[in-house]
């Protein structure tokens, strides 16, 4: 029988501790595949974060190693440093990347790191079972704005691509999504193009994926890919908020 | 024999360097040397002192709170400084700067005009010099010749024509006559 | 190569490069930013990474990816800026990295001063940062032994896979000094095959990591480190003695402090006072051997510490020889260091006030 479709090898044989529903199995998978694509799992080290995905280490085939909280874009960047030839991604979410590590991020991008930064944003933290994220929405139920976040008491939410993209160090910025098909495909073309840049040395790349967390958001999974759409999407528009071109490309 | 040497002035005296001159030249000497700054907002544009160490045997304590000599290139470095120097030990001041000498009498005490010769003799910034030089003459404390050579050692290629305006520095303060 | 004369910042930063070390990573704080400025400088001749960083927390960080990656690599800060990066340096330790971390001290708490102090003692010896770790910490007295030390701690920082930390103090890290580099030792890095620098697909994937939620994981990790800490213990201790050999008053004191204790020593020994010095080189491992030494000794009738804090190092000195000499502080704070007089004086006072 024809084989027709195979776990990418970027991905080890480990069971993920993720919620049922959770799309952060359908990153890795993303990330794993294109790593494998452009034949870099051995040259990949990448840089797990303190949150849902702590333990990305054990799931991703390349080295791994684990940042402090917040800290996996200065990790990197010591990594990079000594490793200017290796590919060097870091995989942070929301509270990781643009709260307790917003220096770390906004400086990576200021210097143009060659590093690739995908970025989880699901609105919540969920390791902690489902406090106020930077990106948590105006009025969005949380464990920490349990009548409903109000920006005049707990500030606004932080758009993430639309902040980086300001940087002159920061080469592409793409947000996507992972709630159907379509956006899938989108998203792993999006995450392919970060690590050819990288391979190309054009200074930072991020992508933003506009994730789910059924579990703390409180909803089955389908309507939790419901709840993106209607919700974060319209607050977070997906789409190229910088880009550079790749060789070979007019 | 252990000399303790404290150089005092403004910030931009060139306060640290003539003591690192004389650092250096106890270097060549093969001497043990420590060369020791105040340091922090008075580096630019304060007061600043320098603790200088010279001795056959290790530098214990690099700190010197009993100079044996004492550089005073304005008044509150003198003021400063002055009761601290040890009986039989010297201060040399520049004259130009401070107007007045020191009561005691159990150390010597010889101001000389640096800051005016250095003006006179078109020797722009090396009133620190021409002090050094006088205190080389004073206190007989290292050859005037290791001092230039130390000069030498320390001016960098590209600034070459400083050695010369330095050395003749040391030269004028040496052969000052009161 | 002759001798030179340097300052111990800057010193340090050329004998890091000499030990191997091409990776830098700062943040500008007085009193030890000679040593970024002399990395910026010269990394770039040898091809090296001189970065400065966006924060202390950023630098300790970077530092932590580049000794993952298995190359030697350092920061350095004076006493706030450590507080900053201990959360960095308790995740070093945590994941077994080698590195060199330099605290050229400042007087503290808070933002404090800038003078010189000793007041980061304990912090060094004993809480590092959050959870069961120690540092290697290493106070020499000179600008010649802090080159030794870059080098020694580098080295042993690899052999052991534990952080190391060089602690000065600002005048050590200010003042120049004759440095001979003809008199270092060869650098011996040690493999390390755990670095996570791509495996190419010829080996398994490696893991830098200092998380453990199974309890279980968790403390056979911590009792194979405290281990490690115990063949450090018992291998890698050092101190200098001074004039220790009938001496009744024994003084201890690191870094600076110890070089004033000398000159008050030499003073009190030329009017006939027994008095010498152990000072500690290594402040983990605390070099106990050489207390448990006097511990015994009968001659040894009083032992004075002398430091540039509030009394710190007094307590490992009571610890060492459990309490069975008499363990007096003298001591100065806030960025001032103790005079020699001073501490010639006090030898007096315990000697019965007797010259």
């Amino acid at each position: 029988m024809a084989i027709v479709f195979e776990k990418t090898k970027g991905l080890t044989d480990a069971v993920t501790h993720y919620c049922p529903g959770c799309t952060h199995g359908i990153v890795h998978r993303l990330v794993g595949e294109s790593l494998e694509e452009l034949g870099i799992i051995g040259d990949a080290v990448g840089v797990a974060p303190v949150g849902c995905s702590v333990m990305a280490y054990n799931y991703f085939s390349c080295d791994m190693v684990q940042a402090p909280h917040g800290r996996a874009p200065a990790v990197a960047t010591g990594l990079k440093r000594a490793l200017p030839d290796n590919i060097i991604f870091t995989y942070q979410g929301d509270g990781d990347l643009a709260a307790i590590g917003t220096a770390e991020t906004v400086h990576i991008a200021a210097r143009g790191e060659n590093v690739t930064i995908i970025f989880i944003n699901n609105a919540i933290y969920g390791m902690t079972g489902g406090q106020m994220a930077p990106t948590t929405l105006p009025g969005q139920v949380t464990q920490t704005t349990p009548y409903g976040r109000d920006t005049s008491y707990s500030g606004n939410p932080i758009r993430v691509c639309e902040m980086i993209s300001t940087l002159d160090g920061a080469a592409y910025v793409e947000r996507v999504a992972v709630n159907n098909v379509k956006n899938v495909i989108k998203a792993k073309a999006a995450i392919k193009r970060g690590f050819e840049m990288q391979m190309q040395k054009k200074g930072l790349s991020l992508i933003e994926v506009v994730s789910t967390c059924p579990t703390n958001w409180g909803l089955t999974p389908v309507n939790a890919l419901k709840w993106l759409e209607e919700n974060m999407l319209p607050y977070y528009p997906l789409g190229n908020y910088k880009n550079t071109k790749l060789e070979g490309e007019e | 024999m252990a000399t303790k040497i404290v150089f005092a002035g403004f910030g931009g005296q060139g306060v640290q360097f003539v003591a690192k001159v004389t650092a250096y030249a106890g270097m060549i000497a093969n001497k043990e040397v420590s060369w020791l700054p105040s340091y922090g907002p008075e580096m630019r544009g304060g007061t600043s002192n320098c603790s200088v160490c010279i001795d056959e045997s290790p530098i214990a304590c690099p700190i010197v709170n009993d100079p044996d000599i004492l550089m005073a290139l304005n008044t509150p470095s003198f003021d400063k400084f002055e009761s601290m120097v040890v009986p039989g030990g010297t201060i040399v001041y520049d004259s130009s700067l401070i107007n007045k000498t020191s009561d005691r009498t159990d150390i010597s005490c010889k101001g000389i005009p640096a800051t005016k010769m250095a003006k006179e003799k078109e020797l722009p910034g090396l009133a620190n010099m021409i002090a050094l030089g006088y205190m080389l003459k004073l206190t007989k404390f290292m050859d005037a010749d290791i001092i230039k050579s130390a000069i030498e050692k320390m001016v960098p290629a590209s600034k070459a024509a400083l050695i010369a305006k330095n050395v003749a520095a040391i030269d004028l303060g040496y052969n000052y006559a009161e | 190569m002759s001798k030179q004369l340097m300052k111990g910042n800057e010193a340090l930063a050329e004998a890091a490069m000499r030990a191997g070390c091409k990776h830098f990573f700062g943040y500008p704080i007085t009193p030890q930013t000679e040593v970024a400025a002399y990395f910026a400088k010269k990394m770039p001749k040898i091809g090296g990474t001189f970065l400065q960083a966006e924060s202390e927390v950023a630098a300790i960080n970077m530092v932590l990816g580049a000794a993952s990656a298995g190359v030697r690599a350092m920061t350095s800060s004076s006493s706030p800026g450590i507080s900053l990066k201990t959360e960095g340096i308790s995740y070093l330790a945590g994941s077994d990295l080698p590195c060199l971390i330099i605290n050229v001290q400042r007087g503290g708490p808070g933002l404090g001063g800038i003078q010189p102090s000793q007041s980061d003692y304990f912090q060094a010896t004993k809480a590092p940062g959050h959870g069961d770790l120690h540092l290697l910490v290493y106070a020499p007295e000179s600008v010649q032994e802090i080159i030794a030390y870059v080098f020694e701690a580098f080295d042993k920082a690899e052999q052991y896979r534990v952080p190391a930390m060089l602690l000065l103090d600002g005048t050590l890290g200010q003042m120049m000094e004759p440095v001979d580099f003809d008199l270092l030792p060869t650098a011996k890095p040690a493999d390390k095959p755990w670095a996570t620098n791509g495996h190419k697909n010829k080996r398994e994937h490696n893991i830098v990591n200092s998380l453990y939620l199974k309890p279980e994981e968790l403390e056979i990790k911590n009792f194979e480190r405290f281990e490690r800490y115990e063949v450090i213990k018992q291998n890698e201790q050092k101190a200098e003695e001074y004039m220790l050999d009938d001496a009744e008053i024994v003084i201890a004191a690191v870094g600076l402090s110890a070089r004033v204790a000398k000159s008050a020593i030499n003073q009190a020994r030329a009017e006939g006072i027994k008095v010498g010095l152990i000072r500690p080189i290594t402040l983990f491992p605390f070099p106990v051997d050489y207390f448990t030494k006097i511990k015994n000794n009968p001659n040894v009738k009083e032992i004075l510490t002398v430091e540039m804090n509030m009394g710190q190092m007094i307590d490992d000195v009571r610890l060492a020889v459990e309490c069975k000499k008499p363990v007096s502080l003298l001591n100065r704070s806030g960025g001032i260091v103790p005079s020699p007089s001073e501490v010639y004086n006090r030898i007096v006072e315990l000697n019965g006030g007797k010259k």
